[in-house]
């Protein structure tokens, strides 16, 4: 395979920052969260330390392809500084911006890198009391990327009825795969509850 | 350090090889003209012919030269379950029933899903945990209707061998063709399609040090194929179209080499190939070795790397100028990882973290040692960054 990877991403790929290495139980943080399984061949695990509302380190681990680690380590320098709001600001879509770009089979490792942080970030909320700050997630469609059924849904809502469209918006189903009966079926569905043809 | 340990991919050209290349070049004869330019490039089409012939024992007269290896499969499954009115097998009886295994190369499993399309039955056979194809269970599978078999002799991800010697005593019996796909064995091992009993046999000239385009199949004269390419007389009306002329004569000439070299570059391979095993599992642990342990091609390393991710590895392996291929779904575009691991039983997990090492005709001790060197300190750095990895 050709080299599809920018600069950018080789270099985070080569010279990742922020890992976590060594002792992890030695580590103090504030909020950890982890997505992703062995199965879809990526898992994503941050770790938040925030101080008076910003986060002041960010460290991760990954399992996976070289995206999955070049996304997982731009983000972590992205969001070092930043207040709890602005890193949860960031999207999918930043993280590319920022590597770059990424080519197109490999998208979700921006998408997964975006819901570990916030799963990081809840985490804190959870730890401190806060969560009236954590948003409703709602049940999990797939798995491998936390898509919600919430989210297909507003996609049909949207007017995307087939699978592929929905899948380019959430990249649902693009890791393993497993979930695409279960998405097509609330597709049918949702359109059935919205009266749409 | 440049090291090139993906010779199942493909290989260089042997300086052979290339030498013979630049002899011919100037023979641009269409072997099919009478005239003397046309009998010069014929005489060389055939001397080639003769030199591929030797290497795998059989006679020219069988051997039809094709574009590659995937157009001797296709025409092998597409020929002889062929439809049309025309053909013998079409008209003997109704719905043709095929039988090949989970762990065949793409181009036999989409070749035998189009016949799917085409309304021919398919039974894809499991293998055990080092990708072996059991005689009974071929055996069970074979029913009246069934026309065709297709095992591969050497798989490409693991190098296992199949028992195709036992398994086409099965099938001569019951009077079914039998087809191997040999591209990873022929150069590599001895290989004789009489002895093994089969119908038709499939080789690629990349494989074995010739350039890419160029192949071979091997069928018995009596047996019957539809040609996929029409409208020309040429490899005895098996195959239209005028011969690629600097394939062909390249193809021979590694023939030759392969054939006079085999028998010591397959001890110096399995020698290196050997060394490189052991030397992982003693040096990293918690990895799983994927092929069988005997019956396996000298040249082939398939390894699982537990807690990493194999595209990730091919890159930090890359960046050291070394070239590998890995099983993981992430390099090849698909969501799965490696059909052959996945039927071979391993879990998701150790396909995604699986190495080939294929070693070739330039592969040399140093560049062993550089590979496990730089491989360790890979492994390591990735293993570091992978939340699976266990804590030291």
């Amino acid at each position: 395979m050709a080299w599809e990877y920018s600069e950018k991403l080789k270099d985070h790929f080569r010279n990742p920052r922020n890992v976590l290495l060594g002792d992890e139980s030695k580590f103090e943080y504030d909020g950890v969260g982890e997505v992703g399984n062995e199965q879809c061949g990526d898992i994503m695990k941050i770790w938040v330390v925030i101080r008076e509302g910003r986060i002041s380190d960010c460290k991760w681990k990954t399992y996976g392809c070289a995206s999955a680690i070049g996304s997982t380590s731009v983000l972590s320098e992205m969001v070092i500084g930043k207040t709890i709001e602005e890193a949860l600001a960031v999207t999918p879509s930043d993280i590319q911006r920022e590597l770059d770009g990424l080519p197109g089979a490999k998208i979700h490792c921006s998408v997964l890198g975006d819901k570990a942080l916030r799963s990081a970030i809840y985490d804190y909320f959870r730890k401190t009391g806060q969560i009236d700050r954590i948003p409703a997630e709602g049940e999990i469609v797939c798995e491998c990327l936390r898509v919600t059924k919430s989210e297909i849904e507003q996609c049909v809502h949207d007017g995307l009825y087939s699978f592929e469209a929905i899948q380019k918006r959430t990249k649902a189903g693009t890791a393993c795969g497993g979930c695409k009966e279960a998405v097509t079926a609330l597709i049918a569905r949702a359109k059935e509850r919205g009266g749409h043809s | 350090m440049r090291v090139y340990l993906d010779n199942n991919a493909t290989t260089p050209l042997a300086g052979e090889v290339q030498e013979a290349i630049k002899e011919a070049l100037g023979s641009f004869g269409n072997p099919s003209s009478s005239h003397e330019y046309g009998r010069q490039a014929r005489e060389l089409v055939e001397e080639a012919r003769g030199k591929v012939a030797a290497l795998i024992n059989v006679d020219p007269s069988e051997l039809i030269f094709t574009s590659g290896g995937s157009e001797s499969n296709n025409v092998v499954i597409k020929g002889t379950i062929c439809r049309s009115g025309s053909c013998v097998f079409a008209k003997k009886q109704g719905r043709a029933h095929i039988i090949t295994s989970k762990v065949e190369h793409p181009c036999v499993l989409e070749s035998c899903r189009c016949m799917e399309h085409e309304g021919a039955q398919v039974t894809y056979l499991p293998v055990d945990e080092y990708g072996r194809v059991s005689p009974d269970d071929l055996k069970d599978a074979i029913k009246d209707n069934t026309k065709l078999v297709s095992i591969m002799l050497a798989n490409n991800e693991v190098g296992t061998i199949q028992p195709v010697k036992e398994l086409t005593a099965l099938t001569r019996e019951r009077k079914v063709l039998f087809h191997t796909d040999a591209v990873q064995a022929v150069g590599k091992v001895p290989v004789d399609p009489y002895e093994l009993g089969v119908d038709f046999l499939t080789i690629s000239g990349h494989k074995l040090n010739a350039p890419k385009g160029i192949g071979a199949l091997w069928f018995r004269n009596k047996v019957h194929v539809c040609p996929l390419i029409i409208g020309g007389h040429q490899e005895w009306g098996r195959r239209a179209g005028t011969e690629n002329t600097l394939g062909i004569i390249a193809f021979g000439a590694a023939a030759e080499l392969a054939l006079k070299t085999m028998k010591e570059e397959a001890v110096r391979l399995s020698r290196m190939r050997d060394r490189l095993e052991k030397t992982i599992i003693e040096r990293i642990p918690d990895v799983k070795i994927n092929g069988h342990p005997e019956a396996r091609l000298p040249n082939t390393l398939n390894v699982s790397f537990k807690y990493v991710e194999g595209e990730s590895i091919l890159y930090m392996l890359d960046f050291e100028g070394i070239a590998v291929s890995t099983g993981s779904a992430c390099s090849s575009g698909s969501l799965e990882p490696s059909h052959v691991l996945l039927a071979m039983g391993l879990d998701h997990g150790l396909a995604h973290g699986s190495v080939r090492f294929s070693l070739g005709r330039f592969t040399t001790d140093e560049e062993i040692d550089y590979v496990l060197d730089k491989l360790e300190e890979v492994i390591a750095r990735l293993r570091a960054m992978s939340p699976l990895c266990p804590q030291n």
